[in-house]
């Protein structure tokens, strides 16, 4: 009887603790909900603490059009979706050669990836800035007029959030190439497939899971980058959302509402992508780890 | 079956599933990699010209620069608060949610939810909680009693501790699932096993968790310390540097970079980098010796 005494108590704080800490986790995205369905004169009076009844839209009708964050979104989109893209062909490509094709100097490229997960480079947006600024440069004077377009200012940043992404999922396809029976490639070659079409129709199927994290992991990560964004997007047309959000704030400052409305946007996708597939998310990030 | 014969057509076709990572790769890691010492022997503008100028600019970042030894100091504590508060406080949630193994997964699903936010959405929105006007947490606190605690969080004398903090709490959820998945690794027997001999919950804990931890927990430093004194954007939009109060080394880099002044970003990278992996080795050098020590690790 004692004993069972004891062990309710111990879970009873145990759940207090964790459940104080959940609640410090998302109490304050609820009212970041509930702030920006409110209009700025209700948020005066009560601060967000109450619930809004009626959910005003007018924020998000304001901050998507005059605020421009539709625009930033598209970006947004855009520029994962091409990163992503390449990520994914580039990296299985050569995480198959990896684990399966011979050629002279393979380990000495392969630890040169794993140790570009290791060495931190707190000044390499520097040099690539430089470089890519230099290539818009000699771009937009050799095509002028592909200038409108900007070819070469978002061609250059999704090079350089490719190469962000690239090392982690050539570890992590290789991993899961390697645990592949060679049965079904050996198949596949006596029907007559060449490398890259039991690449493309033995090897990118059966490494799917693994593939469905690269994904996930490298959309988040595209989609969260600032730096090097904010360093080579200087027009509000080209920004992607996070640069777009610190803008947004700057000639908002006043309006709480206004810049709630738009976080929430924000932050949405990235919530909802996330519950949807967290297995994927965690994944990727321990797998992360466990290389560093 | 090996089909691949070894002629040197068959060889290059095979590099050539490499060749395309290989060259982003060059590019914009290899190339930045060489051309950041470079550049850090260099004043002036990458485009005008640039005029060489020796040790110059690790001279006035090491020893006239009292700025960038004042970012150091603020990234220094910031990652001291990221290693004992976050790392605490992530080490005790992972335990209890190992045990409570029914309901541990909602409480995963929360706890990382922070983690996959950007970095700007975190500083912007505690930005707004915190700042003296309106005053939001301020109210919280009123309204739950804890009214003196209110305080100016984004002032002079509080800005860096309410950095820190912040960041911590953005960060432990990122620790907590990596310390969790390390812990769900340890089997079941080994606990029964000391049951079975009588140790208390203390005996378990010091004698089986924390030894088969070590190589985990020694990880989540390393990348604590390479992660927290790099971190730059989530304090960029909840203090905007605060007038130097919450610089940190990488917003000092920024910082130059946007001055143009290169070769001094460019320093400032080097110097950071170097410390950074002297820290990170010298911490798994630690934890290598201390698993030796307990005869964790087959030595």
């Amino acid at each position: 009887m004692y004993y069972r005494a004891k062990k309710i108590v111990i879970l009873i704080l145990l759940h207090a603790f964790l459940l104080s800490v959940a609640l410090s986790c998302i109490y304050p995205l609820i009212w970041m909900l509930n702030v920006s369905v409110k209009t700025e004169d209700q948020f005066r009076s009560d601060y967000g603490m109450k619930l809004s009844v009626k959910p005003d839209f007018n924020n998000y009708k304001t901050v998507i059009f005059e605020g421009k964050l539709g625009s930033y979104f598209i970006n947004s989109i855009f520029y994962t979706f091409i990163t992503v893209f390449f990520i994914v062909i580039i990296s299985s490509l050569a995480a198959y050669a990896f684990a399966r094709l011979n050629f002279p100097g393979k380990n000495a490229i392969f630890f040169m990836f794993l140790a570009a997960m290791m060495i931190p480079l707190p000044a390499g947006f520097v040099p690539i800035y430089i470089l890519l600024n230099k290539f818009f440069i000699f771009f937009n004077t050799t095509f002028p007029f592909l200038q409108k377009w900007a070819i070469a200012e978002r061609s250059g940043y999704v090079a350089a959030m490719t190469n962000m992404g690239l090392s982690l999922s050539i570890y992590l396809l290789k991993t899961f190439f390697d645990q592949l029976p060679r049965d079904l490639e050996d198949a596949a070659k006596i029907d007559g497939c060449n490398r890259l079409q039991i690449w493309w129709n033995v090897g990118l199927p059966l490494v799917a899971p693994a593939l469905a994290v690269v994904i996930i992991f490298n959309a988040m990560t595209v989609w969260n980058e600032f730096v090097l964004a904010s360093l080579m997007f200087t027009e509000d047309k080209l920004m992607p959302l996070q640069v777009g959000l610190m803008e947004i704030y700057n000639r908002n400052i006043i309006q709480h509402t206004l810049i709630m409305a738009a976080l929430a946007l924000a932050a949405l996708p990235i919530i909802l992508l996330y519950l949807k597939m967290q297995k994927q998310i965690i994944k990727g990030l321990t797998a992360g780890a466990v290389v560093g | 079956m090996n089909s691949n014969n070894n002629t040197f057509t068959d060889k290059f076709k095979n590099f050539s599933f490499v060749l395309p990572a290989f060259l982003i790769f060059s590019v914009f890691y290899i190339y930045p990699f060489i051309y950041t010492f470079i550049l850090s022997f260099h004043r002036g503008d990458a485009i005008s010209g640039l005029e060489f100028v020796g040790w110059a600019n690790f001279k006035e970042v090491l020893i006239y620069d009292k700025d960038w030894w004042r970012s150091m100091y603020n990234g220094g504590f910031i990652t001291f608060w990221a290693l004992t508060f976050q790392n605490i406080l992530a080490f005790c949630l992972a335990m209890g949610v190992d045990r409570a193994t029914r309901t541990g997964k909602i409480y995963r699903v929360i706890f990382f939810i922070l983690p996959v936010l950007s970095e700007i959405i975190i500083g912007l929105l505690m930005r707004e909680i915190l700042i003296s006007n309106p005053g939001i947490l301020n109210q919280w606190l009123k309204n739950i009693g804890l009214g003196f605690i209110a305080n100016n969080w984004l002032g002079n004398n509080k800005v860096l501790l309410t950095t820190a903090l912040v960041h911590c709490w953005k960060g432990f959820g990122w620790a907590f699932v990596i310390l969790l998945a390390g812990l769900q690794t340890i089997p079941e027997q080994l606990y029964e096993a000391a049951r079975i001999d009588g140790a208390n919950a203390w005996q378990t804990f010091r004698k089986v968790t924390l030894p088969l931890l070590t190589p985990v927990i020694a990880m989540v430093l390393v990348l604590t310390i390479l992660g927290t004194m790099q971190a730059f954007a989530m304090i960029l939009a909840l203090t905007r540097g605060a007038g130097g109060l919450t610089e940190v080394p990488v917003m000092r880099i920024y910082n130059h970079l946007r001055g143009s002044q290169v070769g001094l970003a460019c320093a400032e990278g080097v110097v950071l980098g170097i410390m950074l992996i002297a820290i990170s080795f010298a911490m798994l050098y630690v934890s290598k010796r201390i698993r030796r020590r307990w005869g964790v690790l087959p030595s």
